[in-house]
C-alpha cells in the first residue's frame, strides 16, 4: 500500500483529483455550517481524500478519518487545503 | 452487576424502584450509529410512533422487554445528531428532551448512548455533552461484528475506566452483547463522576478528547471497507451507476405496478365479496345500505392501496439499509439541484408514483426543513395509482386506439405518458417556484453520508413495513371512514316519503346544481361537480359516483359509462377533467398526512389552495384551447 498522491497545487478540495489528498486549512462558510463540517471530521488540519464522485462529477466524495461524505463541488470549492504540510493520516 | 464493564472506584448505584412510574431511557447517537436497530431489538413490536408537539420531528417510543424483571421500562429513540448544539429541529428536540425541557416528555432516568465502533473518533465526540448532562450512562458500542471483522479492536473496560460509566461492545444487528444493555435497563447504573470533559464549543477541542480517550482505551481503526469500495467502483461508475440507477427505478415501478396487482385485486375482491355477502346477510335498509355503500366501499378504496404501499416500503427498506439509497441520492442530486431539490428528495418522489401518503412519510429522511416541506408539497402531483382508474376511464371514452410508434406506442399509452409528464412537470415547476420564494434555500450545504453497505435483515425491514402500514391504515383509514359517512349522507339524504332519494335529488345532487355555474366553464355539468366533490374522498371515487349518476356498473357496464360520457361530456371537457384531476388534491389522506408531517394545518391548507386553484385554471385553460381547435 503506498501512501495517496499528494497534489501539486491545489487550492481547495475540489482541485482534489480521485485518489489525492490535502490538508484541510480553513473553512470559507458561516460558521454553523463550518461547524457541522467539523464536527464530521472536516477540522483543520485533517487530512482529507477525493475518494469517487457521483457519475456527472457532482456532487464529490471525500473521505475523511475513514468515513466518506459527499459535498457539491461549489462546497468543496469553500474549504481550503494546502498541499505537502503533513497533516492527521 | 457482574457483566457490566464498570469503573473500579466509580460511584455505582441502583435507581430506586418506585412502582407506577415506569423508568424512561433515551436513545441517544449520531446517524448512522445503528441506534435504531437497537431500538427494534430491545422493544420488538412494542413501539409507538409519534410527533413531538408542535414540530416535525419523528418521536418513537417503545416498552422493553426484561426477563425476569416485571418492571416496565420506556425507551425513546430520540432523533440521530451530532452534537447537541441545536442547529437543526432535531438537535433542538433531542436537547430539550435530555434536558427535560420538553413538553409532555418528563427527563429521562438514563441515557443509551449508541457509537458507530467502526467510527470511534469521530462518535465518541458526542461522549462529552452527553456525559455532561450528568445523567446515568450506558456507552453502547455498537457494529462489534464488523469492528472485528476489519481488524479494528477496542478495549471496552478500559474506556468504562476512562468515562466513568459502563461501555457495551454490542453487534445491535446479530443480537451480540445486548444482555449487559438488558441489565442496566434492568435498574444497574453507574452515575457519571464530574469528570475532565473538553470545553464543548470548542469542536477540534472535543474532537482530541474523543480521540486521545480511544487511544487509552486500545482503539484501533479497522481497514477500509474492502467490499463497500468495491461496490462503488461499480455503483458510482460514470456508465454503469447511471444504468444500475435506471435499473432501480424500472424495478421499482415494476414491482408497485405489475407485481402490486394482483395483490391488490385480491384485496379489491375480498373486500367486494365479503361487502356482497354482508349485503345478503343484512335486512334492506339505510343503515344497511351506510354499512355496505359507506363504510365497506370507503375502507376498500383504501385499504386496496396496502399492497402496493407495503411492497413499497419493502424496496425503501433494502435500498436504505443495503447503503444504496445513499448512491442513489448522489446521482440523483444534479438533477434535482435543476429543481432546486436536492438527491434526498428522490426517494419520496418515486414512492409518489404509487401514492402519496408514503411519499409524505418517506420525505422524513431530509434533514434539511425547507427541503423537506418542498418534497412533501410537490408530492402529489406525482401521477399515483388512485389516477389512472380516472384517466383510464376518460381516455377509453374518448381517445381512439391508433397505432402512433408502429407497435410501440398507440394513442392511448401516449395520453397516459403525457398525463405523468404533466404532472411530472407541475412538480417540478412548483419546486422551482416554491424554492425561489417563501422555501429558498437557508444555504446549508448539502452533505450526504456514505455509509459502507451492508446486508439488510429481514427483521428491520419487517419492522418498518409494519409500521408504515400502521400509520397509513390508521391515518388514511380514519380519514376515509369519516368521509365516506359524510359523503354517503349526501348521497342519501334528505328522504322523501321515509325513502332514500335518487342521488340527483340528495344533498350531492343539490351541491353538485350548486356548483355546476363555477364548473360549467370548465365543460363539466352537475353529474361531474358530484363525481368532484365525491371523490374529494379519493380521486377513484368519482368512476364509482359517475356509474351511480348514470346507472350504470362501473365495472360490468364501462362500455356503457363510456358512452354516457361521450354524450354528456364534449372533448374540451374531458381533456379538462383529465387536467383538473392531475393538479388537484383530490385526497383526504394526504392532507391529514401533510398536516401530521408538517406540526400544523398551514402548509396542507396552502397546498390544497394552490393544487385547486392550479387544478381550476388549467382545466379551464385546457377547455379553451381544445374547444378552439376542435371548433
Amino acid at each position: 500500500m503506498h501512501a495517496p498522491a499528494v497534489s501539486t497545487n491545489p487550492a481547495s478540495l475540489d482541485d482534489l483529483a480521485v485518489g489525492e489528498s490535502g490538508v484541510l486549512s480553513s473553512i470559507d462558510l458561516p460558521e454553523g455550517d463550518a461547524n457541522r463540517l467539523m464536527e464530521l471530521g472536516f477540522l483543520p488540519g485533517a487530512r482529507i481524500t477525493a475518494a469517487r464522485s457521483a457519475p456527472g462529477g457532482d456532487p464529490r466524495v471525500f473521505r475523511v478519518d475513514g468515513t466518506e461524505f459527499a459535498l457539491r463541488r461549489d462546497t468543496a470549492r469553500k474549504l481550503r487545503v494546502e498541499a505537502g504540510k503533513e497533516g492527521a493520516p | 452487576m457482574s457483566g457490566l464493564h464498570g469503573c473500579e472506584g466509580c460511584p455505582v448505584a441502583a435507581l430506586p424502584i418506585t412502582g407506577a412510574t415506569p423508568r424512561l431511557v433515551a436513545l441517544v447517537g449520531p446517524p448512522n450509529s445503528g441506534k435504531s436497530t437497537l431500538f427494534n431489538r430491545l422493544t420488538g413490536l412494542r413501539q409507538k410512533v409519534a410527533n413531538f408537539p408542535g414540530v416535525t420531528v419523528e418521536q418513537r417510543r417503545g416498552r422493553a422487554r426484561l426477563e425476569g424483571n416485571h418492571r416496565e421500562v420506556v425507551l425513546i429513540d430520540l432523533p440521530g445528531v451530532y452534537s447537541l448544539i441545536p442547529r437543526s429541529e432535531d438537535e433542538r428536540v433531542t436537547r430539550d428532551v435530555l434536558a427535560g425541557e420538553m413538553a409532555g416528555t418528563p427527563k429521562p432516568d438514563a441515557v443509551l448512548l449508541i457509537l458507530d465502533s467502526t467510527n470511534l473518533n469521530r462518535h465518541l465526540v458526542l461522549a462529552a455533552p452527553v456525559l455532561s448532562l450528568g445523567l446515568p450512562t450506558l456507552v453502547v458500542l455498537n457494529m462489534a461484528d464488523e469492528l472485528a471483522d476489519r481488524g479494528g479492536a477496542v478495549d471496552p473496560e478500559a474506556l468504562a475506566t476512562r468515562l466513568g460509566v459502563p461501555v457495551a461492545l454490542v453487534s445491535a444487528s446479530r443480537g451480540e452483547g445486548l444482555e449487559m444493555v438488558r441489565e442496566f435497563l434492568s435498574g444497574a447504573v453507574g452515575l457519571p463522576p464530574s469528570l475532565d470533559l473538553p470545553v464543548l464549543a470548542d469542536i477540534p477541542k472535543c474532537r482530541q478528547w474523543a480521540v486521545a480517550m480511544g487511544d487509552k482505551a486500545g482503539y484501533s481503526q479497522p481497514a477500509p471497507p474492502v467490499w463497500t469500495r468495491r461496490l462503488d467502483a461499480v455503483f458510482l461508475h460514470p456508465v454503469a451507476g447511471p444504468l444500475i440507477f435506471l435499473a432501480v427505478v424500472v424495478a421499482v415501478f415494476q414491482t408497485i405496478f405489475s407485481a402490486a396487482r394482483p395483490l391488490m385485486d385480491a384485496v379489491d375482491h375480498a373486500v367486494s365479496a365479503s361487502g356482497a355477502w354482508l349485503s345478503a346477510v343484512l335486512p334492506a335498509s339505510a343503515l344497511k345500505s351506510l354499512l355496505i355503500e359507506g363504510v365497506w366501499g370507503g375502507v376498500g378504496s383504501v385499504v386496496i392501496f396496502l399492497p402496493q404501499i407495503l411492497l413499497l416500503f419493502l424496496f425503501i427498506g433494502l435500498l436504505e439499509d443495503s447503503g444504496y439509497l445513499a448512491r442513489a441520492a448522489l446521482i440523483a442530486d444534479r438533477t434535482m439541484r435543476k429543481a432546486g431539490l436536492q438527491g434526498k428528495s428522490f426517494l419520496p418522489l418515486l414512492s409518489a408514483y404509487a401514492c402519496a401518503v408514503p411519499a409524505v412519510l418517506a420525505a422524513r429522511t431530509i434533514e434539511n426543513k425547507r427541503d423537506r416541506i418542498a418534497t412533501i408539497l410537490i408530492a402529489p402531483f406525482m401521477t399515483c395509482s388512485a389516477r389512472l382508474p380516472v384517466y383510464t376511464l376518460i381516455i377509453a371514452a374518448f381517445l381512439p386506439e391508433r397505432p402512433l410508434l408502429g407497435p410501440f406506442l398507440g394513442t392511448r399509452a401516449a395520453a397516459m405518458l403525457g398525463l405523468y409528464v404533466l404532472g411530472f412537470v407541475a412538480a417540478f415547476g412548483t419546486a422551482r417556484l416554491l424554492k425561489s420564494s417563501v422555501l429558498k434555500s437557508d444555504g446549508a450545504p448539502f452533505l450526504l453520508e456514505m455509509p459502507p453497505y451492508r446486508r439488510p435483515t429481514l427483521r428491520q425491514i419487517a419492522l418498518r413495513m409494519y409500521d408504515r402500514a400502521k400509520i397509513f391504515l390508521r391515518r388514511a383509514g380514519t380519514v376515509i371512514l369519516g368521509v365516506a359517512v359524510v359523503l354517503w349522507i349526501l348521497a342519501h339524504l334528505p328522504l322523501s316519503g321515509g325513502k332514500m332519494p335518487e342521488i340527483a335529488n340528495s344533498v350531492a345532487g343539490t351541491i353538485g346544481r350548486l356548483i355546476e355555474p363555477f364548473v360549467r366553464p370548465l365543460g363539466f355539468d352537475w353529474r361531474i361537480g358530484i363525481g368532484i366533490v365525491m371523490s374529494l374522498a379519493a380521486r377513484e371515487v368519482i368512476v364509482g359516483t359517475l356509474g351511480t349518476l348514470y346507472g350504470m356498473d362501473p365495472k360490468a357496464g364501462s362500455e356503457g359509462l363510456q358512452a354516457a360520457l361521450r354524450h354528456d361530456l364534449t372533448p374540451g371537457g374531458a381533456v379538462a377533467l383529465l387536467v383538473f384531476f392531475a393538479f388537484a388534491m383530490q385526497c383526504l389522506s394526504t392532507v391529514a398526512v401533510v398536516r401530521r408531517e408538517t406540526g400544523g394545518w398551514k402548509w396542507p391548507a396552502v397546498q390544497f389552495a394552490y393544487m385547486g386553484l392550479l387544478a381550476y385554471s388549467g382545466a379551464f385553460i385546457a377547455n379553451r384551447l381544445v374547444t378552439l381547435f376542435l371548433g
